[in-house]
């Protein structure tokens, strides 16, 4: 269906495909907020990430048109790069760029119900044109071939993203605090990124990236690239929340309008993650001799910290939202841990997991906002006895929960098994025990929720037998059944992490 | 070693202003004060770019001179030179782009402040944000102090955590009768 897709795509538009793709949303963004209505609004945005899901699509054939993969470089305005602007579309950014814009796509189709019951009237068409300036910063940082364009699209995402979470001191107060830290903690971590940038550019004189990797050879023992490649990792790290630099996150996550929640869980720190595997491999490369040790004595540790950690933290919350923001955290963990043992494995298994992860993390806190909408609360409590009264729902957070701990036939059990065969190839049992291990304390707090759901009375008898309304439910139960899917027939989505790892390492390092 | 502090004045300038700012941001509870201290992070990070495109005897990257006239001559004849090199640059013919080695002058390295007249407009949106988040919780909270928001956010999560906790024991009670 892809290819039939794109060869359906008339050559203009497929030529330019990779300016389109973030060109759109950006453009309908300021239209969407000068709009008199929010539906008219929330239309102009599933029209822009809808166009945009469709260019990621034929990128993704283009791009898979060749054994091996090709690489599309697009020059942005038509400057040639090194000294223009480019955009470079790989086998690795084509997955990240069709994650983000799929689960864009179905949050515009899936939020309207709740976006209505959780935004003032006033603001809807604001908020909408706020979301599309995130989705193209996002599929922007994705895109982009150039170093300083990355930052620029990091911090037009990131701004908007101040804005939407801010946005749910509506229903919670405690929702500014949280976008506060975060603008604090978010600016750090960009500046610290641009500061790494000017190092590279200090010692290179170029900022297109596929040009980086080439001269950053040369000077690859200088101590300006050595403070670069820190500065770099650390900016990175704190957009990624890797541990221990996640505090911004639970918070952020559990305050901020469900929505906003959903489509951050399932894009955000995924883009970060990609734009830190970029610099990792592509930029610098393993041949880079600082890379290495950082890999085993930072990005290592620092994963299997987050694993364990997080989801102690995750046991131990009330609230679903913070429980599975704490678990977000404890996946990022799984996919550092997979890209930090720096072999093609590897990294396929962290880009298996990085997309697995997106997709059960956005059907979880969809099912959340469901309930949210027509129970309210978020606590263990509301909670209780819905799988009586919203059994379609719940099933639904049953499936995706299932798929996060790791049940066999679900996303969560091929990507987990990937990771371990990766680790024992590199002799890590130890590290594929304590994997295995978290998995065990993710059954733990999930099936918490799932026994409140589905074997507790609810608290409230009142609660009548009510679904959420079926403009959510199809958004949840693509996601809840692509989840399956990849859980029963992983071959696709699995040839398309193993080219983009090839992409990093070259042919033949599988 | 006196040499070696001099002469990279502007990055101890840098570094200094770097530190200043993260301290402020870590150490001061005031939310305003806060966003001052990224402010000033931020504009260090201008500074070392800037500082970077400086070269020794530069001057600001505008051609003039023998640079810019060469050994064309002046007045129309000269425009009508502009003109025809203008059109044969656009059609794509480099040969009249001239390297850094024949220019008379030197040139300070432009890219840098043009990418910082970006970093301006970034830091400018985030820092209006920022402010605009402190206004609506100085509106929800009445008071812009860190720790004071921290202590009201934990009495209402202790009291909600209060609230659960008798909520889950009558319905556990009413589940058993």
């Amino acid at each position: 269906m892809i290819e039939l897709i794109g060869a359906l795509m008339p050559a203009s538009v497929a030529a330019h495909a990779p300016a389109l793709l973030v060109a759109v949303p950006m453009l309908m963004a300021p239209f969407a907020a000068i709009l008199p209505n929010g539906r008219l609004a929330w239309l102009c945005t599933i029209f822009a990430t809808g166009f945009s899901l469709l260019m990621a699509i034929v990128l993704l054939t283009q791009v898979r048109s060749i054994e091996g993969g090709a690489v599309i470089s697009y020059a942005m305005g038509g400057w040639e790069p090194p000294a223009g602007i480019e955009f470079r579309i790989d086998a690795l950014n084509a997955i990240v760029l069709l994650l983000v814009s799929g689960i864009g796509f179905l949050a515009a189709i899936f939020g309207w119900p709740s976006i209505k019951a959780e935004i003032l009237n006033a603001k809807i068409a604001m908020f909408f044109s706020a979301y599309l300036m995130c989705f193209c910063g996002l599929l922007g940082v994705a895109a982009t071939g150039d170093a300083f364009n990355l930052f620029v699209f990091l911090e037009i995402s990131s701004i908007a993203t101040y804005v939407l979470v801010a946005l749910g001191y509506s229903r919670d107060r405690r929702a500014l605090p949280a976008a506060a830290n975060y603008v604090l903690m978010g600016t750090i971590g960009a500046s610290f990124f641009v500061i790494g940038v000017g190092f590279l550019y200090a010692a290179t004189g170029t900022l297109n990236i596929a040009e980086l990797a080439i001269r950053l050879q040369d000077v690859a023992d200088s101590k300006a690239v050595l403070a670069g490649y820190a500065f770099i990792f650390v900016g990175l790290g704190l957009k990624a929340a890797m541990f221990p630099l996640h505090q911004w996150l639970p918070n952020a996550y559990a305050y901020s309008p469900n929505f906003v929640t959903m489509f951050l869980a399932a894009t955000a720190t995924k883009v970060a993650i990609y734009a830190l595997i970029r610099f990792l491999f592509t930029v610098f490369g393993t041949d880079f001799a600082f890379e290495g040790t950082s890999l085993v004595w930072v990005l290592m540790p620092m994963g299997i910290a987050a694993m364990v950690a997080c989801s102690f933290q995750a046991v131990f919350q009330t609230d679903i939202k913070r429980t599975l923001a704490y678990s977000s955290v404890a996946q990022v963990g799984y996919i550092l841990l997979g890209v930090s043992i720096g072999t093609a494995a590897g990294v396929s298994a962290g880009m298996l997991h990085l997309v697995n992860h997106g997709i059960i993390k956005g059907a979880l806190f969809m099912a959340v906002s469901g309930v949210v909408l027509v129970y309210q609360g978020t606590s263990l409590n509301d909670f209780r006895g819905l799988g009586q009264s919203a059994p379609w729902t719940m099933t639904a957070f049953a499936i995706s929960g299932l798929s996060l701990i790791g049940i066999p036939l679900t996303a969560g059990f091929q990507s987990k098994y990937a990771l371990v065969s990766a680790l024992l190839d590199q002799g890590w049992w130890w590290a594929a025990m304590i994997l295995m291990f978290t998995s065990v304390l993710a059954l733990i707090y999930i099936g918490r929720i799932l026994e409140a759901i589905f074997f507790r009375a609810p608290t409230n008898p009142n609660k009548r037998q009510k679904e959420a309304p079926m403009i959510m439910l199809v958004p949840l139960w693509i996601l809840a059944l692509s989840s399956i899917w990849i859980g029963v027939d992983a071959t696709f989505l699995k040839s398309l992490t193993d080219a983009a790892a090839l992409s990093l390492f070259g042919q033949g390092a599988l | 070693m006196l040499e070696f502090v001099l002469e990279r004045g502007n990055y101890w300038a840098v570094i200094g202003l770097m530190m200043i700012g993260l301290y402020i941001v870590f150490a001061s509870t005031n939310l305003l004060k806060r966003l001052v201290g990224l402010a000033t992070f931020q504009t260090s990070i201008l500074l070392f770019y800037v500082s970077l495109s400086r070269i020794n005897g530069g001057t600001a990257p505008i051609l003039y001179g023998k640079d810019y006239y060469g050994d064309k001559p002046k007045g129309d004849e000269g425009a009508a030179l502009d003109k025809s090199v203008d059109a044969s640059l656009t059609a794509g013919d480099v040969g009249y782009v001239k390297s850094l080695e024949d220019f008379e002058h030197i040139y300070s390295n432009p890219l840098p402040h043009v990418l910082m007249l970006t970093a301006i407009v970034v830091g400018v949106a985030t820092l209006a944000v920022g402010l605009a988040i402190t206004v609506r919780i100085r509106e929800a909270y009445g008071t812009v102090e860190a720790d004071e928001i921290r202590e009201m956010d934990l009495d209402v999560a202790i009291s909600e955590a209060i609230d659960e906790l008798e909520e889950r024991e009558a319905a556990e009670g009413s589940g058993s009768a």
